[in-house]
């Protein structure tokens, strides 16, 4: 199919941009990477009036160190994070987790503001984001707004930006020398949307402390179970009891099916990634 | 005959060469011609209205506001076609008892599956075609939809044609020997299993594509076609569309996969011819990859009931299987949609000497997409339920899975034989393919490994299959049964003035490469440079009539057909030669594209001497001698419905018990398919044909909602195999030629999709045997596994 | 009424300068309006792969991205890859290999295999083979595609 016709802004300014998105008075929609809305709209299942091209905005793109964080433009592409050295060093889950994200050319134009923004809960990074803690930056033409990224993912392609706001930029906490970090994923396919899969950050590995353990294509949401935090808070990841015991929290946790794993499927795979994940925080 | 009797032991024979393919060249500098590359002066776009529903009463199209739209030429709805092409129906009257309607290109009064197309609009551009579909107002009226095969027949079932009393679209019976008799044997260990098998479609990269124009001042039409048969094309576009089939020309060019899909009738294409023939202006239409999904015929889709019995030394004393298919709400035009459930019923357990043998095969209509042949037709199920089976009975009476087939299979000396539903079989190799197979694999090591393994919880089977697999059909397949589809080809060789030849033949390239092996079997048989060889192909103005390129027959049928009027060329291009050099033509040879001498290779005259002779200097022959430079000859299989070829395969796989995720870790097919004419093409027609194996083994499925809408209409969620997950597939021969013909070509075309499927499950059922789990329904996704053992 | 856009952009090293409907893709720019069909439409929704071209050095998605965007851009087709010594190298690896059967994959496959050279890949099939697992071939199998790539780089490295 062929994309509906649509009115094409492509802003040189962030100002203008917040501008073009203020209209309450059509359809507009903002364009990031383009590599899930772009589909949307081929399918005609996306039919905005007008579309706001993002790409020209510098001020969006880069890395860039801060004492505590690394502040990340909305714009950064999923390739730049990958290639840069300020990733690897700072946020080796992002490392970790950036080759199992679709495929090299969708990370050359996708951005880690538009996977936030569109907040599929099948996919890695907004649960990446939960589990580092990191922090949304909103801008509008009101001005900007910090929020906590578990508090930014509502539900099924749900956010907590208003009508009129953009992601700005997103602050990931610096990982700490005692910081450990997992991630496992099951895709059928490589880089495909994953059946199950988890992201991990504890600030102590032994015993394990400050857990968040974030779940992901298993829910209309990344799933933050804090249960299992709390259950794995103080002990050793290799008690295997202790790691059943986990694994039987998500158990009281209500999972999503998809077309190709009713509910009971998810749950136990989401069991199996737990486990896996803390195999390889210990190795 | 002249030259030495077997022409492929020349030193110069390209036969039997991994010669590269010209066609390579052209396809990876980006200068391939294929059907949505073309722009026509005047041409628009078509785009389709399609059903929502399953089932609905259409009870209005409002055309109006679309018709005013920018850039709309026309817009068509069902009633507005009727004058304008005759309705079709897909019987063939050698399957008995077959029926179904009459089916026309667009619904009307009533739509039988989500994507039927019911209204089209033609306009400049695709994107405005698609605007002004959305400005049509229809007005359903849902219908309850009858989509689950197995109720289909239920007495409250909904029936989709009111001219029928239930959706039984055909049932047939085979029942040869004693099968009761055999099973009820005191020393008889009956083995039952029932397998499912989901609905897959082709997937080709090139979704169905025409560009067909008219040229109302001398009613010819060109119809630019992504397709496997021009011919069959020619036939039907003319038959329904009211012209003389010599005013209608089918041209395929570079087809982007075709693999049985875009060989069919489809609503969409014949609409879009008429539209070119009524509005007299080339029209384009191209299924964008939701339509593709939604339309392009699907296959597979049975559920088969298999019971099996040996006795105590593993001798099989009898099979039975009770098949049960649904076909969507029409049987396919012309090739009909009986094909794949007949095949199964002729061929399960076909490999092995079997005296008892009952089969049932049923088929429905349901409101879903329609289903016809899509490669390997039937083969898949019928090697899947005898190969389970067989292993499923091997495990029962404690006995190794390849001796019972050591036992079972049909022996090399047996040939000609028949099997008990009446095939014919000859110059087949089931046991030495066999113990080729067992030695390529090592398969005492690989046992020993797995043993090792287990012990570390680490699950892997070994899987194995002996198939056959039809090729080469005759007149058998469909002619007999009143089908416009031909099962002969016809190859035209010409000499040129420079000494070139010019082959063009009715067989079509989408990719095997086709252009290439008839090039080779030209240019070795007559004697000229493989490069001296230019190949036609696709073009119903331009080459002998014959079938096309399907049921793996381009080589063996085609390839024959080149051989001959290669070989009579020849024998016209050495009568010119004696007159001209006063010799006898029995003493003369042509080599390296020059007459030489038979007993020295002695060159006498080039090629290129004597087409100048010939072709401009006439005046230096005798009066009386008329050379034919240009030799056509038409070969079709006899004596044989079909020529058999047959294969063995094994798979070995890695089940994560914990995850019931299936890593299929190598996987080795040796096949026989008689002479091989290019060993590359031949094996990296088999890999593919693996892969796709794989494909419905592990991952292809076209998931239905119970009101018949399909769920996974894109590459997202309809999961082909991808590179990352597959094993490097490692291929041998066996060749044992056909004597059907002179080349000795059999097809291997559909061989690694007929064959991997049961493989893949055999080994899955191997590696889950310590945990008493089995698994029988295609695909074996991970949930699957994960119910067969009792996990989730 | 459909909104155009002129746009300038450099496809195989030639400027190309003209009015588009600015919903038009990329894929669907350079195959009906510049006539270079090298390219190919397979699925138009970045999943086939067969679309796959370099914009500014990076292989994309052509139909996820509008024409508009590749406004100024500098762009390398199937049709100009011959013009860089890897994408020369790779075509007749894939040719000798008959790393392609119907050829409508090859276009985008080599995209993506001049991607993997240039960046530095390394010869190992695993690693081929991922690299390639956005790109869908349905004749091949693979096995070819990855024995034409790891023949590139086992003769670089040699």
């Amino acid at each position: 199919m062929k994309v509906a016709d649509f009115h094409y802004e492509r802003p040189d300014s962030l100002a203008k941009a917040l501008v073009l998105l203020s209209r309450d008075d059509a359809d507009v929609q903002a364009l990031a990477g383009g590599q899930s809305l772009m589909p949307m709209m081929n399918f005609r299942l996306a039919q905005p009036d007008t579309l706001v091209d993002l790409n020209a905005l510098e001020e969006l793109r880069g890395i860039r160190e801060a004492a505590n964080h690394i502040e990340i433009g909305a714009m950064t592409r999923y390739a730049m994070l990958e290639a840069s050295d300020l990733v690897r060093k700072h946020i080796p889950l992002f490392s970790i987790a950036l080759p199992h994200i679709a495929h090299s050319a969708i990370r050359n134009r996708g951005t880690i503001g538009g996977s936030a923004a569109l907040a599929d809960p099948a996919a890695e990074m907004p649960a990446l984001l939960i589990a580092l803690n990191a922090t949304i930056t909103a801008v509008s033409t009101s001005g900007e707004r910090k929020i906590a990224a578990k508090d930014f993912f509502l539900g099924l392609y749900e956010t907590a930006l208003d009508e009129g706001e953009l992601i700005k930029s997103i602050s990931v906490p610096k990982a700490l020398i005692e910081n450990r970090f997992g991630f496992y994923e099951l895709t059928r396919r490589h880089g495909d949307y994953a059946m199950a899969g988890v992201a991990i950050a504890a600030q102590h590995m032994a015993p394990l402390t400050g857990l968040r353990i974030v779940f992901f294509g298993v829910s209309d949401r990344p799933l933050d179970v804090t249960a299992i935090a709390e259950t794995l808070e103080g002990q050793s990841a290799t008690d295997t009891d202790i790691v059943e015991a986990a694994c039987r929290a998500i158990g009281n946790q209500s999972l999503h099916g998809d077309l190709n794993a009713d509910a009971a499927t998810k749950t136990h795979l989401a069991q199996v990634v737990l486990r896996r994940a803390l195999r390889g925080m210990n190795a | 005959m002249t030259g030495p009797i077997n022409p492929f032991d020349k030193p110069n024979s390209y036969i039997g060469r991994s010669v590269e393919r010209a066609d390579a060249k052209r396809l990876t500098q980006g200068r391939g011609q294929y059907v949505d590359d073309l722009q026509l002066p005047r041409m628009v776009h078509a785009a389709f209205v399609r059903s929502p529903f399953a089932h609905a009463e259409i009870l209005s199209i409002d055309k109006q506001v679309a018709e005013k739209a920018p850039g709309v030429v026309a817009v068509f709805a069902g009633a507005d076609l009727t004058d304008h092409v005759t309705p079709y129906v897909g019987i063939l009257t050698h399957l008995q008892g077959l029926r179904s309607p009459p089916q026309m290109p667009l619904a009307i009064d009533r739509a039988r599956w989500q994507g039927e197309p019911v209204a089209m609009v033609v306009a400049q551009s695709r994107a405005l075609a698609e605007d002004a579909c959305d400005l049509i107002e229809i007005d359903y009226k849902p219908i309850d939809a009858a989509c689950d095969v197995e109720s289909a027949l239920a007495p409250d079932a909904v029936v989709i044609h009111d001219e029928y009393q239930n959706n039984l679209a055909w049932e047939r019976v085979v029942d040869a020997g004693d099968v009761d008799g055999a099973f009820a044997r005191a020393d008889v260990t009956v083995v039952e299993r029932t397998f499912t098998f989901a609905r897959h479609t082709g997937v080709t990269l090139e979704t169905r594509a025409s560009v067909v124009e008219f040229n109302p001042s001398d009613e010819t039409l060109i119809w630019h076609y992504s397709g496997q048969a021009p011919h069959m094309m020619q036939a039907i576009v003319a038959k329904h569309l009211g012209m003389q089939e010599e005013n209608v020309r089918i041209i395929a060019r570079d087809v982007g996969g075709s693999f049985g899909i875009k060989i069919h009738t489809y609503g969409d294409e014949f609409a879009t011819a008429a539209a070119a023939k009524i509005l007299g202006r080339p029209v384009k239409f191209v299924a964008d990859r939701n339509e593709s999904f939604s339309t392009d015929i699907h296959a597979r889709d049975h559920r088969v009931t298999g019971r099996i019995g040996v006795d105590k030394d593993g001798s099989i004393v009898g099979l039975e299987i009770d098949d049960l298919t649904g076909i969507g709400p029409y049987s396919m035009y012309p090739r009909s949609s009986g094909i794949e459930c007949n095949q199964i019923l002729n061929l399960t357990g076909a490999p092995y000497a079997i005296d008892n043998y009952r089969a049932r095969g049923t088929i429905v209509f349901q409101n879903k997409n329609m289903m016809c042949q899509y490669r390997a037709v039937g083969h898949p199920v019928a090697m899947a339920v005898a190969d389970g089976l067989l292993e499923g009975a091997a495990h029962e009476i404690g006995m190794d899975v390849v001796d019972i087939r050591r036992k079972n299979l049909l022996r090399d000396d047996v040939y000609p034989t028949s099997s008990a539903a009446g095939m014919k079989f000859d110059d087949l190799s089931h046991q030495k393919a066999l113990e080729k197979l067992v030695e390529l694999m090592d398969y005492n090591g690989l046992r020993r490994d797995q043993k090792e393994a287990r012990e570390n919880g680490i699950y892997r089977g070994i899987g194995f299959v002996s198939m056959v697999e039809v090729t080469n059909p005759s007149p058998m397949f469909y002619g007999v049964g009143g089908a416009s589809i031909s099962a002969q080809d016809g190859a035209s060789v010409r000499l040129d003035a420079t000494g070139a030849l010019h082959v063009s033949v009715s067989i079509t390239e989408q990719g095997q490469g086709t252009n290439t092996i008839i090039a080779q079997i030209a240019a070795g048989i007559f004697g000229v440079d493989l490069d001296r060889v230019k190949v036609t192909t696709g073009d119903t103005a331009t080459t002998p009539y014959g079938g096309g390129t399907w049921a793996s027959r381009g080589a063996g049928i085609g390839g024959e057909a080149v051989l001959l009027a290669s070989n009579a060329l020849k024998e016209q291009v050495l009568d010119v030669a004696a007159v001209i050099l006063q010799a006898s033509p029995e003493t003369l040879d042509i080599k390296d594209g020059a007459i030489v001498d038979l007993a020295d290779e002695n060159e006498r005259m080039p090629l290129s001497d004597l087409g100048k002779i010939v072709y401009y200097r006439g005046n230096e022959l005798p009066s009386d001698l008329a050379p034919e430079l240009i030799a056509t000859r038409h070969y079709r299989v006899t004596d044989f419905p079909f020529v058999f070829t047959n294969g063995a395969m094994a798979a070995h796989v890695e089940v994560d018990i914990e995850t019931g995720f299936v890593k299929v870790l190598d996987f080795w097919a040796v096949e026989d398919c008689g002479r091989v004419i290019n060993p590359k093409l031949v094996d990296e027609q088999i890999r593919g044909g693996v892969v796709q194996g794989i494909g419905g083994a592990l991952y292809e499925e076209c998931l239905y909602s119970d009101d018949g809408q399909l769920l996974n209409a894109s590459m997202a969620d309809y999961l082909v195999p991808m590179a990352a997950e597959m094993p490097d597939i490692q291929v041998a021969h066996i060749e044992t030629p056909t004597k059907t013909s002179v080349l000795g070509a059999k097809g291997a075309g559909e061989a690694g999709t007929g064959g991997a499927p049961a493989a893949v499950m055999n080994a899955v059922n191997d590696a889950l045997r310590p945990m008493q789990a089995s698994i029988y329904q295609m695909p074996m996704t991970p949930q699957r596994v994960l119910k067969a053992l009792g996990t989730v | 009424m459909t909104q155009t856009c002129t746009i300038t952009m450099t496809v195989n090293g030639e400027i190309v300068s003209q009015q588009v409907p600015t919903r038009m893709n990329l894929v669907d720019f350079l195959r009906n309006e510049v006539g270079l069909t090298g390219s190919h439409v397979g699925c138009e929704h970045g999943v086939c792969g067969a679309c796959t071209i370099e914009v500014d050095g990076v292989a994309v998605r052509g139909c996820l991205l509008l024409a508009v965007q590749a406004d100024q851009a500098s762009v390398t087709t199937i049709e100009g890859l011959a013009n860089n010594p890897t994408g020369r190298a790779l075509q007749n690896a894939f040719q000798k290999h008959n790393a392609l059967q119907c050829g409508f994959c090859t276009p985008g496959m080599l995209a993506s295999a001049v991607e993997y050279v240039e960046g530095g890949g390394s010869p190992e099939r695993t690693a081929i083979r991922e690299h390639i697992s956005g790109n869908y071939c349905r004749c091949t199998g693979y096995q070819s595609i990855v024995d034409a790539i790891a023949d590139v780089l086992e003769n670089a490295s040699s």
